[in-house]
């Protein structure tokens, strides 16, 4: 077979998966169903079904020893592949040819019953995952270890912490072996010290030369962790290559989605008297190209189009950030910045502002815009929640960590110095006095 | 099908195993009679109908006294009925697990009657106690006792299986299942002898899968019962029959179970 090479972990060819929607709800009793045999009514009904391809014609190939990420919005065919690749679900059509061990993690502690004790959870889970009694005997002690739960371990897992749960279900993941390792979006759960477990986990793994196959939102780790991506969208392989390349791509694929910029032809409750009004507002990057994903940290402007009636005199464009919650993140506008725009005549324009850096953990925003004259008392246009922006995690203080709102909401440009650490103490009360008053002003 | 999804089955037959394990292990957790159900549960059987077909309606039950001769059927239509009432709804139960990773789906079903086999265990010795008591002697014919267990395994697992694999897709199938075995029960002689039944309905009856099992235990443990070996023999082929078109109608339908379930 030419399309499976003899070192291909993970081989598959020309693979699509559709689903017939309606199918479910129309026959789902078995009286509905007889009824339909009877008045023949199933032969009609047939035409009537929507057929979603959730993949299409997808083929790619992943050799011995990759580390290979798949990205894609929701819905675009991600987790589906995943399943058809560990035998969860089948193809509509195509081939698929897996060499090796398969561990696939859909979810961490698959299994798990309530009512058994975390020791035979371990075993439950590890046999369900594929491992045989031997190992799990073998290897229960670092299993044990490594989930931290040694004191429960006789206790009905009903009576865990969900933290717990989720450690002990990752411990017996961790201890799989497999020669491939599918993830899905494991990593999208518990705290910050069990995610960096989970990529330190999958980086050993990298390391011992096994195959990694990492679905994910997470695109500081997808870029931390694998140097070749697959980009799947509405099913079908949008890209494939290296990492950098394809997140880039990725990210100011907007474009035609137009997700990254806003209309406002008739924004609902806009205030003002209209003489001159926001027309649109545009994500882009540096090199001005519109921008569908905002990452924490990276340089971007923000355009923001109007479209004047009259000549006006001394405006004042300005614009809020709000986080989900409805705190106010920031506010600026040209007047903040002291400047001083004469004169707008009537048609259309833009100006840009220039971020150097958003530093902003990865969150969902709100932004309200408005154009007012220089004293704030004449209102050309207002719009509150204008629009959302959406940033995306990013590599954050080039760590690799999964950084997000559970970190905050802003995070200042910072390095910490580490020179001190095993150095001469430092007499606290030798300190020039003048550091601990307070500041003269 | 083929040897490659034997080799599979037998590289994750420890997962049967656990399946069953697990069963066993929560059917009797936190219940104070714990085991002791798997006794509690043939023995009132068996004094219920022997009070009432045997010492009300006077059935007859081919000169050996009716509390064996009912109890011997109850053990395996026990093991039956609690067996299929529990895995037609395994698979639905453990929706989660067919959704987030595979393994052989037929184990599922399949560990029920599994784990069902130490109820039935605990049931057979005390069938051996009621032989002692009642002071009959069991003969050679009772070596063939495992084959028909076997034929009770094959035809509990055909039948649990397509159910199973029925109710994924229809969820009615949970509710008719309860009625379905009361109306199985009265078309199995369990509570009266076969040869109470018309000539010529047997040939009839036979297609029953279940009549093998329960006719097949009376003559390896009663060895002076008239029993019609041929019928015995037609009804064992239809068991097989039923193994091997539940296993396939499950094969076929598993496919679909992820995206259905």
């Amino acid at each position: 077979m030419d399309s499976c090479p003899t070192t291909a972990a993970v081989s598959i060819h020309q693979l699509s998966k559709s689903y017939r929607i309606g199918h479910l709800s129309r026959n789902s009793t078995l009286r509905e169903s007889l009824m339909s045999l009877i008045t023949l009514s199933h032969l009609r009904e047939k035409s009537q079904m929507e057929t979603i391809w959730a993949l299409r014609d997808v083929s790619f190939s992943i050799e011995r020893g990759e580390t290979v990420g798949i990205i894609g919005r929701n819905g675009a065919g991600k987790s589906t592949l995943l399943k058809i690749l560990s035998k969860i679900t089948y193809p509509t059509s195509g081939e698929i040819k897996v060499t090796g061990k398969v561990a696939a993690l859909l979810e961490v502690g698959t299994g798990f019953h309530q009512e058994l004790t975390g020791r035979e959870n371990i075993y439950m889970n590890g046999s369900i995952l594929g491992m045989s009694k031997r190992e799990v005997d073998r290897k229960f002690d670092q299993i044990v270890d490594f989930s931290g739960v040694q004191k429960f371990l006789d206790t009905p897992i009903k009576r865990y912490s969900s933290g717990m749960r989720l450690r002990l279900g990752f411990a017996v993941a961790a201890h799989l072996d497999p020669d491939i390792l599918m993830v899905d979006e494991v990593l999208a759960v518990g705290d910050a010290a069990f995610q960096k477990k989970c990529l330190n986990t999958m980086a050993d793994l990298r390391a011992q030369a096994r195959t990694v196959l990492f679905v994910s939102h997470n695109l500081a780790a997808v870029e931390n962790l694998c140097a070749r991506c697959i980009w799947v969208d509405s099913g079908r392989i949008h890209m494939d290559g290296e990492t950098r390349a394809v997140i880039r791509n990725y990210m100011e694929s907007g474009a035609s989605a137009g997700a990254g910029s806003s209309v406002f032809l008739d924004a609902p409750g806009r205030r003002g008297n209209g003489k001159i009004r926001f027309r649109a507002v545009e994500f882009l990057s540096p090199e001005g190209k519109l921008q569908n994903i905002i990452r924490a940290g990276n340089p971007f402007l923000i355009r923001f189009h109007y479209s004047a009636q009259e000549t006006i005199s001394q405006p004042s464009f300005g614009f809020r950030m709000y986080t989900d919650m409805g705190t106010l993140v920031t506010e600026t506008s040209t007047w903040h910045h002291g400047l001083n725009i004469p004169l707008v005549k009537p048609g259309e324009g833009y100006l840009d502002l220039e971020i150097d850096s958003l530093n902003v953990f990865p969150a969902k925003f709100t932004i309200s815009l408005w154009i007012t004259d220089m004293d704030g008392v004449t209102v050309y246009d207002n719009i509150e929640q204008a629009m959302t922006l959406e940033v995306e995690s990013a590599n954050i203080f080039q760590s690799g960590r999964n950084l997000d709102s559970r970190c905050g909401i802003v995070y200042f440009p910072q390095r910490w110095d580490l020179s001190g650490i095993n150095g001469t103490a430092q007499d606290l009360k030798e300190r020039p006095p003048s550091q601990s008053k307070p500041l003269p002003i | 099908m083929g040897s490659e999804y034997f080799k599979e089955l037998w590289r994750y037959r420890e997962l049967l195993y656990f399946f069953a394990w697990r069963e066993i292990k929560l059917r009797y957790r936190q219940a104070a009679l714990g085991a002791a159900w798997a006794l509690i549960q043939p023995i009132c059987g068996m004094i219920l109908f022997s009070l009432v077909f045997g010492r009300m309606a006077h059935m007859p039950s081919d000169g050996i006294p009716y509390p064996i001769f009912c109890y011997c059927a109850l053990v395996p239509w026990t093991y039956f009925s609690t067996v299929l009432n529990t895995a037609s709804t395994s698979l639905t139960v453990n929706s989660n697990l067919i959704e987030k990773v595979y393994f052989p789906r037929i184990f599922l079903p399949a560990g029920t009657a599994l784990a069902g086999l130490l109820d039935f265990s605990i049931g057979m010795v005390l069938l051996a106690g009621l032989l002692r008591y009642y002071h009959l002697r069991a003969s050679w014919a009772l070596l063939y006792s495992p084959l028909v267990a076997l034929v009770m395994v094959m035809v509990t697992i055909g039948v649990s299986g397509a159910m199973a694999a029925l109710n994924v897709r229809f969820r009615d199938v949970k509710h008719a299942v309860p009625f379905l075995i009361q109306v199985w029960l009265f078309v199995t002689p369990v509570v009266y002898p076969a040869t109470m039944v018309p000539e010529r309905f047997r040939p009839l009856l036979a297609i029953n899968p279940c009549w093998a099992v329960v006719e097949g235990f009376r003559s390896c443990v009663f060895p002076g019962l008239p029993v019609n070996f041929s019928l015995l023999a037609s009804s064992t082929v239809v068991a097989i029959a039923v193994f091997l078109s539940g296993v396939f109608y499950f094969r076929r339908a598993e496919k679909g179970f992820a995206d259905v379930i």
